[in-house]
C-alpha cells in the first residue's frame, strides 16, 4: 500500500537523512495529498447523497477533478490530463444530458421506497460483509507484485513511458480497446439512430451537382409587361 | 526530471485555483453581506422573459444529443491514444507503428458505418 508521506516513487536508495528542505517539501506534499483526497472523498460522497441527480453530476466533475490533482502528485501528467479531458469534458456532460433525458419525478421516486427497503438492505449488507472480509483477509507478497507494479521511470515524461510500452508490449490489449471503441460507436447508432419520414435532409452531392444553368433563367422584361 | 520539478511546474496552477477560489467566495459574500435583502414572493418567483412562469426547467432532451456527445468521446479517445504515440514513434519502431494503424482502421471501419447511417446528419 502506497501511504500518503512516504511516496515510493522517489528513488529509495537514498541512505542520508532528508535535509530540512527537503522534509518541508515532502510534507507540503502530504498537505496536497490530504486536501486532494479528502475533497474528492468527500464530493464521491456527495455523489451519491445529492437529492438532486444535476448536482450529483457537478459533484462527480469535482471528484475527477480532484483524482487528476491525485495523479499530478504520482507524477502521471498525461493521465491526469486525459481524466480532465476525457471523464471532465466528455462523460460528464453524458452523464448531465442522461439525467435531463430520464426526467425523474421525484415524489415518485420516493414512494416506492419502503417496498424495495428489504431487498436493498439486503444486498447491501451482503456486500458490506463481503468487502469486510477481504479486506481483513486479503494480505498481497509485496515481493511479487513489485515486478508487475513498477514506478513510473523518473528520467522520461509520463507520454513517453505510456508510450514505449502500450504500442509494442500491451499491443493486444490496445488493439481490444480500439474493438471495444467500435462496438460502442456501432450500439450507441443502432440504439439510438431514427430516422424519421418525410424530413428534408442535407444532400450535399445534390447541392454540389446543381448548376447555375440548369436552375437559373435570366429574362428580360419589359417596361410595363409581366413575367409570363 | 525529478519530480519536485515536476510538481514545482504546477505551481501557477495553484496559486490560480488559489486565487479563483477566493475571489468568487468573496464576491458570493460580499454581494450577500452588502446588498439589501427584501425578500418577497415576486421577487422569489422563477423569471421567465416578463410572463408566468410555464411548464419545468427540466425537459426532455432529443436523443440525437446524446448520439452526438458518444460519438464525440469515442474519436475524443481515439486523438488521446495518439498522443502518447506520436510522442514515441521514433523508438516502438514499425510494429508500434502498425500497431496504431490497425488501430485507426478498426475506428474508421465505425467512422465508415456511422457516416454511412447517417448519424451524422441533422434532420
Amino acid at each position: 500500500m502506497v501511504t500518503a508521506g512516504k511516496r515510493n516513487w522517489l528513488p529509495i536508495s537514498k541512505p542520508t537523512r532528508p535535509t530540512g528542505k527537503e522534509r518541508q517539501q515532502t510534507m507540503i506534499e502530504s498537505l496536497f495529498f490530504y486536501v486532494l483526497s479528502g475533497v474528492l472523498v468527500l464530493s464521491a460522497l456527495m455523489v451519491i447523497s445529492a437529492q438532486n441527480p444535476v448536482h450529483a453530476v457537478l459533484f462527480l466533475i469535482l471528484a475527477f477533478f480532484n483524482a487528476a490533482g491525485l495523479f499530478v502528485l504520482l507524477g502521471a501528467e498525461f493521465l491526469a490530463m486525459i481524466l480532465v479531458i476525457v471523464y471532465v469534458g466528455a462523460v460528464a456532460v453524458l452523464f448531465l444530458f442522461v439525467v435531463m433525458m430520464l426526467d425523474i419525478n421525484f415524489a415518485e421516486l420516493r414512494r416506492g421506497m419502503g417496498r424495495y427497503l428489504p431487498l436493498s438492505g439486503l444486498v447491501g449488507t451482503v456486500m458490506l460483509v463481503e468487502f469486510f472480509w477481504i479486506f481483513s483477509k486479503w494480505t498481497s507478497d509485496t515481493a511479487a507484485v513489485a515486478p508487475h507494479m513498477r514506478h513510473a521511470p523518473l528520467e522520461v515524461s509520463n507520454t513517453h513511458a505510456l508510450g514505449q510500452v502500450l504500442y509494442t508490449h500491451y499491443a493486444y490489449i490496445f488493439q481490444l480497446s480500439g474493438l471495444i471503441l467500435l462496438v460502442a460507436m456501432i450500439g450507441a447508432i443502432t440504439l439510438t439512430l431514427r430516422h424519421r419520414p418525410n424530413v428534408r435532409r442535407q444532400e450535399v452531392s445534390r447541392q454540389v451537382d446543381r448548376h447555375p444553368k440548369d436552375v437559373l433563367r435570366v429574362e428580360k422584361i419589359n417596361s410595363g409587361e409581366g413575367v409570363s | 526530471m525529478a519530480p519536485q520539478e515536476l510538481l514545482l511546474n504546477y505551481l501557477p496552477i495553484v496559486v490560480f485555483l488559489v486565487i479563483a477560489t477566493g475571489l468568487a467566495c468573496v464576491m458570493v459574500l460580499a454581494s450577500f453581506i452588502a446588498a439589501k435583502q427584501k425578500p418577497d414572493a415576486e421577487k422569489l418567483s422563477a423569471y421567465e422573459c416578463g410572463f408566468e412562469p410555464f411548464g419545468d426547467a427540466r425537459s426532455k432532451f432529443d436523443v440525437r444529443f446524446y448520439l452526438v456527445s458518444i460519438l464525440f468521446i469515442i474519436f475524443d479517445l481515439e486523438i488521446a491514444f495518439l498522443f502518447p504515440w506520436a510522442v514515441t514513434l521514433g523508438s516502438i519502431g514499425l510494429y508500434g507503428f502498425w500497431s496504431m494503424m490497425v488501430f485507426l482502421g478498426v475506428l474508421t471501419i465505425g467512422f465508415i458505418y456511422e457516416w454511412r447511417k447517417g448519424a451524422l446528419d441533422w434532420e
